[in-house]
């Protein structure tokens, strides 16, 4: 459960915790869409490591390696399949541009993986809920969503518990074919929904026998206030948005494709 | 045979759950684990069938390291019953629920059917043989869970909390069930919180207490201890309370069992009866 220790919030201290959460959210989304509109290798490795100074700021590079390791097994499915269908589009042959593009993919992907894996690791559920509040969200959705994000752990360890479960019951989950395979996963599938959908249930009925609702209009002990970082961070997000902007409809952005066939020209 | 050797485990969460656990476990033995919440107990029974390796040391079932085998391979047979039953149940109907580990054991047809009828029968489901198992109320579902186990009638059976939810006839059933399997000389092991079922079923009883065991004996000389029980959070049965407070009357305080305590009184009140004409 590798994937879900990566989105794990603890509770520490750092510039990057410290942040408001609404404009951290706004930060992941630029880098979202630039990562959507580059895809060249150069401009999105340039993203990747533009998130390193935010990983080691907030602390959190033990669990973002292993939010990146989680998201190794899809990145390497892209990259295959990206290989594979040009390898079948182009009479079965393979060029230096294909494997490029299918880098870019996969580092596109990579990117996306690691800015949210950021923004969860360093962002208390508590503030996103506030920060959804205070954005005039419904109470009730608000609520919802932090609910959701909080319950992500205690389902993981439950879906751990399920499947020693079954174990314990002769189950071989990695025994037969594919689709065997994929049908050894109902027994942890439904026992996991059904107590999930329970849980939600339960969980419904003790909030309303202790009142939840009662009062239509809520305060906040807590506000939400924008201090020196969040405009430092807003500027640098507007930056970074113009930046893509730019390059992307103004500046051909050279491929390694490219130089590598300049250099082999100057040779030659 | 279990012979677990110095084991310590931790979580990935750097909690030492077990701080270095030794036990021989023989063939027929009957086995009541208790201790506090969050002692290690469940951490511990889960070293039996291999689902949790030990940091170190080592486990042995009947010769074999677990390290060195698949759970399924253990499980045939260790079969462990979960504290909590809605983490197995997936099944259509409480049949299937039933056969499903058959079916893994590949196990022929018609012993799947006998097995699943006798475990049906045994645990009262057979009116609900067709029912689904997310139907049934909590103590039921514990009931399905336990015959999804007892079905392939494994040599040794590791029970988390059996006892939770069920209801005096049931518990019986279960006290009797237990006893039958201890005189067919199966390992039973069982973890419970329930110290008059345990003083009812008379096993040998291991107390854990932060990992560690802190007292291994036979049920009549740990459960009349009350130093060590209050380590433990545990209350001393209610026969031992008595006896303990009898104690003035020169009776002893070692009785958990209910015809043993009559006897005594009645011969103690005998006694009197005798002194007195
Ligand atoms: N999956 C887990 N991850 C991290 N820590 C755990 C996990 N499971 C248990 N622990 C910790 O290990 C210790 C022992 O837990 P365990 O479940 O073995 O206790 P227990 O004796 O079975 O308690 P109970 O009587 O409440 O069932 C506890 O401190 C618990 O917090
Ligand atoms: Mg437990």
């Amino acid at each position: 459960m590798s994937v879900f220790d990566g989105l794990k919030f603890r509770k520490v201290s750092s510039p990057i915790h410290n942040l408001d959460p609404r404009i951290k959210f706004i930060y992941v989304i630029a880098i979202f869409i630039s990562a959507i509109l580059f895809s060249q290798i150069l401009p999105l490795a340039i993203l990747f490591l533009m998130q390193l100074p935010f990983v080691f700021l907030a602390g959190v590079q033990k669990q973002w390696v292993k939010s990146l390791r989680g998201a190794a097994f899809l990145a390497t499915f892209i990259f295959v399949i990206n290989i594979v269908t040009k390898f079948f589009y182009n009479n079965w042959t393979i060029q230096f541009s294909d494997i490029e593009i299918a880098l870019s993919m996969t580092m596109r992907f990579v990117v996306l993986v690691e800015s949210f894996s950021v923004f969860f690791l360093t962002t208390s559920p508590d503030y996103l809920g506030l920060a959804l509040e205070q954005s005039r969200m419904p109470y009730e959705f608000a609520f919802a969503f932090t609910t959701a994000v909080r319950f992500v752990p205690v389902l993981a360890e439950e879906a751990q518990t399920i499947m020693d479960a079954q174990k314990a019951r002769g189950l071989e989950l990695e025994k037969g074919n594919l689709l065997k395979r994929i049908r050894n996963y109902i027994p942890i599938l439904v026992p996991l929904i059904v107590s999930a959908i329970r849980r939600s249930l339960e969980l419904a009925e003790a909030m309303e026998s202790r009142a939840w609702g009662a009062v239509k209009k809520r305060t906040n002990l807590y506000l939400l206030k924008l201090h020196k970082g969040d405009y430092i961070l807003i500027s640098i997000t507007a930056i970074i948005l113009i930046t893509t902007l730019y390059l992307r409809f103004f500046v051909t952005i050279p491929s390694i494709t490219y130089y590598i066939n300049l250099i082999s020209n100057f040779f030659s | 045979m279990i012979t677990i050797d110095n084991v310590h485990y931790s979580y990935a969460s750097n909690i030492e759950a077990l701080k270095g656990v030794s036990l021989t476990i023989n063939d027929g033995d009957f086995i009541a684990i208790m201790g506090q919440n969050g002692a290690g107990k469940t951490t511990f029974i889960k070293h039996f069938n291999g689902l949790l390796k030990p940091t170190s040391g080592t486990v042995h079932v009947n010769g074999i390291e677990t390290t060195k085998t698949s759970v399924a391979t253990l499980a045939k047979n260790v079969g462990f019953v979960f504290q909590n039953p809605d983490n197995q149940l997936f099944s259509e109907t409480v049949e299937d629920e039933i056969a499903f580990a058959l079916k893994n054991f590949k196990y022929d047809k018609k012993t799947i059917e006998e097995q699943v009828t006798w475990a049906l029968d045994f645990f009262s489901l057979t009116q609900y043989r067709k029912t689904s198992p997310f139907l049934l109320s909590g103590g039921e579902r514990k009931r399905v869970a336990l015959a999804s186990v007892l079905a392939w009638n494994p040599d040794a059976l590791v029970l988390d909390e059996p006892t939770i939810g069920q209801d005096h006839e049931q518990k019986e059933k279960l006290r009797q069930f237990i006893i039958q399997l201890h005189a067919k000389k199966k390992t039973v092991i069982m973890v419970t919180h329930d110290v008059e079922f345990v003083a009812e079923c008379n096993p040998r009883v291991i107390l854990m207490r932060d990992g560690k065991i802190i007292a291994d004996g036979i049920a009549k000389n740990i459960l009349t201890n009350p130093t060590l029980l209050e380590e433990s959070s545990i209350v001393l049965p209610q026969i031992a309370q008595i006896f303990t407070k009898l104690y003035p009357l020169g009776l002893p305080t070692d009785i958990i069992d209910i015809t043993e305590a009559e006897t005594i009184l009645l011969a103690a009140n005998a006694k009197k009866q005798e002194q007195l004409t």
